[in-house]
């Protein structure tokens, strides 16, 4: 027999009122108490029984909680029972969704989990294999042109990857189904996975990228910039000829149309620029000649290059001290 | 396993005629011995939980109705999950690491 309730304790029905139970509790309370019952230990226990039946049901708190099952007859906190781990359960398959896949065999399950893959109906479980991820540094000029490079997956394996022009430094390469191999998936196999392949690029030592856009500073010399002249210079794609024009100075910029980063889009290719700036190297340091040349020259031709810096330091009459150290 | 008079008894608020009523819209599935209902752990965690829904959340039949399908869908996920998850868990370590691999990010197309 299980424990009476309060309810059972007191005589009273479940749905007594406060005054039913508070009646019912003293008549019992009279009948029971210890002083009226001397060596009676039935009728003590029976006192103890209804005065913690009537602890809980004349609170009203109390007798809420005890009726939600939150607290047992001594008032004492009953372990609530939780869904879940019964739900979670195998106790729960019971309460599965009318319709739903039964619990059968795992082929069920994998094939709802295939569902939306390139699954077929017999195939089974199948998955594709793993990613596997390399790194792969390609020159500055590979990087703006594009073009093949060759890449070591293993020892005994290697990969010639297609590098787009322009790619930029960190970019991912994707190459579908160079990864690890699939499982499962019957006589067909599941695909492999893919190669994930990062693009450094190498510095280069006098070109430079922004955007599509290629930037070299070219040394000219003293008699180049004075008097003009054609020059060789490199662009990514191979050395091209330029115009020096009479005149230059370092700092110069010249323009070779479409020597930049070509990229094919859709609609239209677009092209950038290879940008030059000159910088002119006297290159004849200590030569008598030029000197003379020079001091001569000068007494007619009076410049100040520094002048946009403000009032400085009148050429010809430099602090010996002062004078600046040249290094080779 | 309990009885019909047990369960009614565990619960003070549970109504004899509610509860008959849930059983025939088999929110409850007790089992049967000698031709009477018999309640296993689940069933009376259910019944509590229905209880709680009823009378903390003063849902009324039909809303229940839809909250039981929704929450026995959500478990039966679980349960599904789980299943998964014990399959993978007895499998050697590069598979389970080629598996942990392949799994899409949160919000990536299957």
């Amino acid at each position: 027999m299980a424990t009476q309730t309060p309810y059972e304790v007191l005589g009273v029905k479940p749905d007594a009122s406060a005054e039913e139970i508070r009646k019912a509790y003293r008549k019992l309370a009279k009948e029971l108490h210890p002083d009226l019952n001397p060596g009676k230990p039935a009728a003590e226990a029976r006192f103890k029984a209804v005065t913690a039946a009537n602890d809980i049901l004349s609170d009203p708190e109390k007798r809420s909680r005890y009726d939600r099952g939150e607290i047992d007859e001594s008032g004492a906190e009953r372990p609530r029972y939780s869904y879940r781990p019964h739900a979670e359960g195998a106790q729960g398959w019971k309460y599965r969704p009318q319709g739903e896949m039964d619990a059968g065999d795992l082929d069920d399950l994998f094939a709802m989990f295939g569902r939306g893959r390139a699954g077929r109906p017999g195939e089974g479980f199948k998955m594709p294999g793993p990613d596997r991820q390399f790194t792969l540094t390609i020159d500055f000029a590979l990087a703006a042109t594009g073009g093949k490079q060759r890449l070591a997956l293993s020892p005994e394996e290697w990969l010639d990857v297609t590098i787009p022009p322009g790619i930029e430094q960190g970019q991912v390469l994707r190459l579908k189904g160079k990864g690890g191999p699939g499982f499962g998936g019957g006589p067909q196999g599941a695909p492999p996975g893919d190669a994930l392949i990062e693009v450094h690029i190498a510095p280069h030592p006098f070109f430079r990228r922004e955007g599509d856009d290629i930037h070299l500073e070219l040394p000219v010399s003293l008699a180049e910039a004075v008097l003009g002249a054609r020059v060789p210079v490199p662009t990514v794609t191979g050395p091209v000829t330029m115009t020096i024009p009479k005149g230059s100075d370092t700092g110069a910029r010249l323009r070779l149309r479409g020597k930049g980063i070509h990229r094919k889009r859709r609609g239209s290719d677009t092209t950038g620029d290879q940008y030059v700036t000159l910088k002119v190297m006297i290159g004849a340091s200590g030569d008598a000649e030029l000197e003379k040349f020079v001091e001569d020259w000068v007494k007619t031709h009076p410049t100040d290059p520094r002048r946009a810096m403000g009032p400085g330091v009148d050429p010809g009459t430099t602090d010996k001290a002062a004078q600046g150290t040249t290094t080779p | 396993m309990i009885g019909l008079d047990e369960l009614i008894q565990r619960f003070a608020a549970l109504d004899r005629t509610e509860l008959t009523r849930w059983i025939e819209n088999r929110w409850i599935l007790p089992g049967e011995e000698g031709g009477r209902w018999v309640f296993h752990e689940v069933d009376v965690a259910r019944v509590e939980l229905i209880l709680e829904i009823r009378h903390e959340f003063a849902v009324d039949d039909e809303a229940l109705a839809l909250m039981l399908n929704l929450l026995d869908q959500v478990y039966s996920l679980r349960r599904q999950m789980r299943r998964l998850a014990g399959a993978l868990e007895v499998q050697p370590p590069e598979i389970r690491e080629a598996i942990r691999k392949a799994l899409p990010k949160a919000g990536e197309d299957l």
